[in-house]
């Protein structure tokens, strides 16, 4: 990563900011990061249509996509420098992350040009719906069916998805459904392209562990996806949406770890003034926290630096078992560090925010792939141990 | 900065790699262990004279290659996979920063050549080997005499003494932290010592009125700049890519074990319970190996700077890692683990000595702790 040569990057984003997130955007700062991801959705919103004036929204887009084309390193400089200034959690982020680059690979002309544009202008938002109550950790068992209508050729669908953040806010959700009757597994599925304001979709929020609901179940009944919104074809959903959740090669957890490193501050800040910091332990604690962070921005740049030698993939692998298990932790120590003091729910932003990475960093070793998902496929994929075997339930 | 390494880079890797993977087999180390000698000399010189291992990190002025931190824990990380019983950290990654740091000018012309073409092998008799600084401590004193100096003290341990050609020593002269470099063959008196990690020998030096020559003394101006903490640092450092290199090494021993033991017919290593630990262990094999290349990538000889608390860190890490590595390989392998015949006491051996070599992790932690919290009242 050549820093040197961002460098001008680096202070045109920074100044964009110090001049952007100010007025009434100021109250968004440090806001709708995870756990908080509800909060003030309106003006994030509004500030999606702000980062969009000034170009901003996915500028790791080729240019005739309406982005800026910027390289890996520069979207990593550019969510360092969102991160550091306090950028709100990106109400965007499934929008221009995950489903506008695939269908910037995958999509038709008319699905590029129907959809783009208006995730880049913060006009549309987006979220996935891809887990299911009986389809967690087993994906593919996934029971949503899509049929197709004889007559309109539209997808008519019925089912249930859930854990799907922020949909009571978004305007369209892309579905992974089960489009050939009795297939089971990857095969027979289809990726699909739903608007949520119709009849047949129903949302349901969950309440989330810090009393929040950013989650929600999404209920289909005979909901309808036009014939021309297929991602690929019927039955190959499954590639589709793997490909999906390889866009992402974690750039944004470079801007994640500014906020990580932020809770650690805040937390040594906190030790400090209440005198945990003389605990011995607490300082061990705090020691080791900072280390495991240092490792993981290394550990981030090596799988952002994308070896074509194959030198690293047996670590990459890992990433994501190591970051979600430090924060976590970092929740625990955070609480620890406030002693009692945590016990009061509190107005105050410094501890407010400490209690949310306490109770909400529980799901980061669930999502995206548990712990003992992440670890079977360290085992098989890079140590090369046998499968696990498939059972014959369900 | 880049954290991927250059095609000469994984050259040198890969050709040490298949070297050390011959030479430095199972076989080869037992019987070195056997010997009881510690070093094995015919590896030793075949590293250091024929491949130039040891001119790596040395500018060309001195004769060397003038590569840097990345290429020292590259070929750490090797050795320490394969247990190699050459005394390459003491002479390459530890007595060569230091002479680099604080030797004079004139001390530099003298013995960096030599070492880069294998001539020397060094070892630094610290006083405090156990601590993060091992110049905390100094035990021995050094006087002005006529025609030189005279050294009077005791090193209760001093890695890789037993087969080093000189040995650096830190020495206090009018209060003043001095260096010495005494040749074996000066009059020094060498006590071997049984070492528990038999890849590695130690010994204790006694010096009762040793007598040198002017020249002995090697430092330009006493042991205490900037470029000293950085030395120490990168000694720091390429210890903790060779018990990185360990890990790896010893969970390949498991990863071959489990793969072949079959128990209610199956191999052990289908078992989510055996899977899952070697799994946490690959997780931490990462996190290590990233902070110790990043550190390296950014190592800098005039600024130890946060380059001290990130090899503190990975030494910490390092350390727990070989460890619980090393004990997991005995419980996997079972029964066995725990005989003489299978591998994983070797390492189990190595882990336990290395912890205590430089500073357990708890005295790293605090030294991490003192510069993000201040120092701790008492």
């Amino acid at each position: 990563m050549n820093t040197e040569s961002n460098s001008a990057l680096r202070s045109e984003i920074a100044e964009w900011m110090a001049t952007h997130l100010t007025g009434r955007f100021e109250a968004l700062r440090f806001r709708g990061n995870s756990g908080d991801g509800d909060a003030l959705p309106e003006l994030r919103k509004e500030w999606e249509r702000e980062l969009a004036r000034g170009r901003w929204t996915c500028p790791g887009w080729p240019e005739d996509m309406g982005g800026r084309g910027l390289s890996v390193a520069e979207q990593v400089v550019f969510q360092e420098e969102y991160g550091r200034a306090g950028g709100p959690g990106r109400m965007g982020h499934i929008g221009e992350g995950l489903i506008g680059p695939t269908l910037i690979a995958f999509g038709t002309e008319e699905q590029k040009q129907r959809f783009l544009p208006k995730i880049r202008s913060g006009e549309e938002f987006w979220c996935q719906g891809y887990s299911e109550p009986s389809a967690g950790s087993d994906l593919a068992n996934i029971r949503t069916r899509a049929r197709k209508d004889p007559v309109t050729g539209e997808w008519i669908v019925s089912g249930q998805k859930v854990w799907t953040s922020l949909a009571h806010l978004s305007d369209w959700i892309f579905v992974l459904a089960r489009c050939d009757e009795g297939s089971v597994g990857r095969n027979g599925l289809i990726f699909l392209l739903l608007p949520l304001d119709q009849h047949g979709v129903e949302i349901q929020p969950i309440r989330q562990i810090g009393g929040s609901a950013e989650f929600n179940s999404v209920f289909f009944e005979g909901a309808r996806a036009r014939a021309e919104h297929v991602v690929g074809a019927p039955g190959e959903g499954w590639k589709i949406a793997m490909a999906l959740l390889g866009f992402e090669r974690g750039i944004s957890t470079l801007g994640q770890q500014m906020s990580f490193a932020q809770e650690l501050e805040l937390i040594i800040e906190i030790a400090r003034e209440n005198g945990a910091g003389r605990s011995p332990i607490i300082r061990q604690r705090i020691a080791r926290a900072w280390v495991g962070l240092r490792a993981m921005r290394y550990l981030a740049m090596r799988v952002l630096a994308d070896d074509p030698s194959g030198d690293m993939r047996r670590e990459v692998l890992g990433y994501k078992y190591h970051w979600s298990n430090w924060h976590r932790d970092l929740g625990k120590l955070a609480m620890d560090v406030l002693g009692l003091e945590a016990n009061i729910v509190s107005n105050d932003p410094r501890r407010e925010r400490l209690q949310q990475l306490f109770l909400f960093s529980r799901a980061d070793t669930i999502y995206g792939g548990t712990n003992e998902i992440q670890l079977n496929l360290i085992a098989e994929q890079g140590l090369g141990m046998p499968r696990e075997p498939r059972g014959t339930l369900g | 900065m880049t954290l991927v390494l250059t095609d000469d880079q994984r050259m040198i890797r890969d050709e040490a790699a298949r070297l050390l993977s011959e030479r430095s087999s199972s076989e080869a180390v037992r019987k070195i262990v056997d010997s009881g000698a510690g070093t094995d000399a015919k590896l030793w010189s075949a590293l250091s004279r024929e491949l130039g291992w040891c001119s790596m990190a040395i500018p060309e002025e001195f004769g060397g290659l003038g590569l840097g931190a990345t290429e020292l824990v590259l070929l750490q990380e090797i050795c320490g996979q394969w247990l190699a019983c050459v005394p390459f950290w003491s002479t390459a990654c530890v007595a060569t920063p230091l002479l680099l740091a604080a030797a004079s000018e004139e001390a530099k012309q003298r013995l960096l050549p030599a070492i880069a073409v294998g001539d020397l092998t060094i070892a630094v008799a610290w006083g405090a080997l156990g601590e993060i600084n091992p110049l905390a401590v100094c035990t021995v004193n050094a006087a002005k005499v006529d025609g030189g100096y005279s050294l009077h003290g005791h090193v209760s341990q001093v890695v890789d003494l037993p087969f080093a050609d000189l040995v650096l020593v830190p020495a206090l002269l009018d209060g003043v932290l001095s260096l010495f470099a005494v040749r074996r063959d000066a009059g020094l008196h060498i006590e071997p010592l049984t070492s528990m990690d038999a890849t590695r020998p130690i010994g204790a030096a006694r010096f009762d009125a040793l007598e040198l020559p002017p020249e002995s003394r090697i430092d330009g101006d006493g042991l205490t700049s900037d470029a000293v903490e950085a030395a120490l640092a990168l000694a720091q450092l390429c210890f903790a890519a060779e018990q990185a290199g360990a890990a790896r090494g010893v969970m390949d021993v498991t990863l071959a074990y489990v793969a072949e033991r079959v128990q209610f017919g199956r191999a052990i290593a289908s078992f989510q319970a055996i899977k899952h630990r070697c799994a946490r262990l690959e997780v931490d094999i990462a996190e290590v190996r990233a902070l110790i290349y990043g550190a390296a990538a950014n190592f800098s000889a005039d600024d130890a700077g946060e380059l001290r608390l990130e090899a503190s860190g990975a030494r910490a890490l390092a350390s727990e890692l070989l460890f619980r590595a090393a004990e997991e390989a005995i419980q996997l392998h079972g029964g066995v683990g725990f005989t003489w015949e299978y591998d994983p006491q070797l390492y189990f051996k190595r882990a336990q000595a290395t912890t205590a070599i430089l500073a357990q992790p708890e005295g790293h932690f605090c030294m991490i702790a003192d510069a993000l919290l201040g120092e701790a009242s008492a």
